[in-house]
């Protein structure tokens, strides 16, 4: 017995598709993808989708699970039902656990536990540099064959650009993507918001937008030095996004993502010194959220990733100085990026292809697609059916969340990773 | 400023935690009353019983005797109840935390919970959880609400007025939570604040803040009502914000000639301690200009003020 969606608006970008079909799902994969009404009901469940949105499933290449070390935050389990909820049928998840994921033991270890949690599909981003210290490469060969999808150092960038110029090359050798989180420590300094007009009011100390365009133009220069693939995580100042188009216009392979918090809240947040306002990079002035606006609209900001960064009531309910930088997103991400749609900044295409077509291009995992045949990982949304944001009621352990009580357009209704339901609401 | 002006205004806040949302008639209201507590510093026995029965705790996070003695005399006088708690920063990070440790002491119901703490902030954490009312005494880089007010107090008893006079504030104002505190408070009464230093000193954006900003001490001090020198903390001399102390003296540092730019009734503030020879010359600290030690004494009067108004005291309408 197959599932069948029946009656929904199938959008897929990788077959510039976007017309209502029937779609059913047998053995864990897309069966048949047809016109509506012309796939019979007999023998398979029916899900009437009519009124939906048939996504191939959302990809969020950039999330924080916590496991192994800080299980308290978050697990592999519990980061995957948040991600199920959210609509995201897959995650790439970061290697700044304890230990750090910089060998192929860790790796494994996430894989298993992915797989015995049964949730979404879990991509493990190695370590650029043992231990992520910034000093020597890890094995990037040996943690491509036990499953990494991806390589950072995110949360600790590569402050020796002579590293940072050997990994490009070595992942290029393995075919990894570098993901990198690009920061100027020294500039950063003991910044813990935005340097603005908000940071001298509130008498805190100011990260510059330069401590984030200097790192990325340094590392967009070795990407096009080296013909590495580089990917610019979490983009948040308006500097950035000028760099990456011009080097993309140039051919460099380079390809970048923002956060919902990016294109949504600015340093404005953290009046009231709002800890869940704090995160890495800050938020940033109505400048900043227009120039990314702008650059997923016109395509140099090829993703929208969470950057979701779970923590506990011990790292947030503190003076702002001392809390912990992040916050989570999986459960929020896609309610926050249809605000893009319904405010004409994407289409719902463009949507989709940064939530799904391109993630899956990136890390070159299967899923982006909704071809017969393809993996059945599948997202339905309902763009229509108001909510209202709960913390209490996320699946993710913490609750480290700005936007509580806000009211938001849409939301996932269905997440099937690989034929199964693992979320209906 | 005139008596009526004040008259029957009541300063109705559970907290004092900043002068940038503070009303002009607020900090009226605060200055009226600080001078008419002036007086009671004079008499042979300086105590009067308006807070008898009241407990004020000084909480402070960071070494400080000038602020937390004045805090102590200003409740005493009061006759209110005073506790002093210094918490070593060091110890704080590794055991309770603020939430913790403010929660201990609201259930020992103290009335009043004065805070200075090296992160910007805390007050106002501690004003979110607390029944008690909170007066920050100092905040990281924000504020030092009381520091400000008695500039206020001191500029307008010495003044008459503080609505358009020039206030220039020379030095590190990016790293002083006083420059915020009498920056807000001065634009609020109406004063025009240029404030000078190094760029390395100059917060970007402070334009924003409706003042004037100039690389120069010769430029900020022409034609000044007031000279405000802040002081360069010594330690912040590996954080490269300036060159040697030799020069930072030599271009930034207040001498007499320089008093011969302003108003010949210039005063001379400087919030203490005084690095003498380096911000501000022997000669200007202890010129007649110089304000410095009325500024203590306001100090007490102003947190006097503080004290009573939060406890639910009526502003006083007879001063001056």
């Amino acid at each position: 017995m197959g599932l069948l969606l029946k009656g929904g608006l199938v959008v897929d970008p990788a077959q510039d598709l976007e017309a209502e079909r029937d779609l059913l799902i047998e053995n864990g994969r897309v069966a048949r993808l047809a016109g509506t009404g012309t796939i019979p009901a007999a023998g398979h469940e029916v899900q009437d989708c009519r009124g939906l949105v048939v996504c191939p499933g959302f990809i969020d290449l950039h999330v924080h699970l916590r496991e192994p070390g800080q299980e308290y935050k978050e697990t592999i389990a519990s980061g995957g039902q948040a991600a199920a909820a959210g609509g995201f049928t897959a995650v790439a998840c970061m290697p700044n656990t304890q230990p750090v994921n910089d060998n192929a033991a860790v790796t494994r270890f996430i894989l298993e536990k992915a797989a015995s949690a049964r949730q979404v599909r879990v991509y493990p981003v190695a370590a650029i540099s043992q231990g992520s210290e910034g000093k020597i490469l890890a094995e990037y060969g040996e943690l491509k064959a036990a499953g990494a999808a991806a390589l950072s150092d995110d949360g600790r960038p590569v402050s020796n650009a002579q590293l940072m110029r050997r990994a490009l090359e070595y992942a290029h050798t393995f075919d990894l993507l570098v993901i990198s989180h690009a920061e100027d420590l020294e500039l950063t300094g003991h910044g813990v918001m935005h340097e603005g007009l908000v940071s001298v009011q509130l008498g805190l100390r100011g990260i510059p937008a330069a401590a984030e365009t200097v790192a990325v133009f340094r590392d967009c220069e070795l990407a096009r030095l080296t013909g590495a693939r580089l990917h610019i995580a979490h983009v948040s100042a308006a500097g950035t996004v000028e760099i990456i188009r011009q080097f993309k216009a140039q051919g460099a392979p380079i390809s970048a993502e923002t956060a919902p918090h990016y294109f949504t809240l600015t340093h404005e947040a953290v009046q009231g010194y709002d800890t869940n306002a704090k995160m890495n990079p800050p938020l940033r002035t109505e400048a900043d959220v227009a120039a990314i606006k702008q650059g997923l609209a016109d395509g140099t900001l090829d993703c929208i990733a969470t950057d979701h960064a779970p923590h506990s009531v011990l790292e947030k309910d503190l003076e702002f100085d001392q809390a912990a930088n992040g916050i989570i997103g999986l459960e929020t991400a896609v309610g926050l990026s249809l605000q893009l749609v319904a405010t004409g900044v994407l289409t719902l295409p463009q949507l989709v292809a940064k939530l799904s077509t391109n993630p899956a291009r990136l890390l070159g995992v299967p899923g982006g697609i909704l071809r017969e045949g393809a993996p059945a990982d599948i997202t339905v949304l309902d763009l229509h059916r108001p909510w209202t944001v709960d913390v209490a009621a996320f699946k993710s352990k913490s609750r480290n969340c700005p936007f509580h009580g806000w009211q938001l357009p849409g939301r996932a209704v269905l997440t099937v990773v690989g034929g199964e339901v693992v979320w209906k609401l | 400023m005139h008596a009526d002006d004040a008259r029957g205004m009541v300063f109705r806040r559970k907290d004092l935690l900043g002068l940038a949302d503070l009303s002009r008639e607020e900090i009226q209201a605060i200055l009226t009353t600080a001078a008419s507590f002036k007086e009671i510093s004079t008499r042979s026995i300086k105590k009067v019983p308006t807070l008898r029965g009241k407990t004020v705790i000084t909480l402070f996070y960071e070494p400080s005797t000038r602020t937390r003695t004045s805090f102590e005399i200003a409740a005493k006088r009061l006759s209110a109840d005073t506790i002093n708690l210094t918490v070593a920063a060091s110890s704080a990070v590794k055991g309770e935390t603020l939430i913790d440790t403010a929660r201990n002491l609201e259930a020992m119901a103290p009335d009043i919970i004065v805070i200075r703490h090296a992160c910007s902030g805390a007050p106002h954490l501690l004003a979110s959880r607390l029944k008690s009312s909170v007066v920050n005494a100092g905040d990281g880089l924000h504020e030092h609400p009381t520091q400000g007010l008695l500039d206020m107090l001191t500029v307008w008893e010495a003044k008459g007025r503080l609505d358009g006079l020039k206030i220039a504030i020379i030095g590190d104002i990016a790293h002083s939570r006083v420059a915020r505190s009498n920056i807000h408070g001065f634009r609020t009464m109406g004063s025009q604040v240029v404030v000078a230093g190094p760029q390395t000193m100059l917060p970007p954006y402070l334009a924003e803040l409706d003042v004037e900003v100039t690389f120069s001490l010769t430029e900020a001090v022409a034609d000044a009502d007031v000279i405000m020198m802040l002081r360069l903390q010594l330690e912040r001399q590996g954080q490269m914000l300036f060159s040697t102390l030799r020069e930072y003296s030599r271009f930034f540092g207040l001498n007499p000639g320089h008093l011969e730019l302003a108003k010949p009734d210039v005063l001379v503030m400087h919030p203490g301690p005084l690095n003498r020879g380096v911000e501000i010359s022997p000669e200007v600290a202890d010129g007649p200009q110089s304000v410095i030690l009325t500024q203590v004494t306001n100090g007490v009067a102003v947190r006097m003020a503080v004290l009573y108004l939060l406890s639910g005291g009526e502003a006083s309408g007879t001063a001056t």
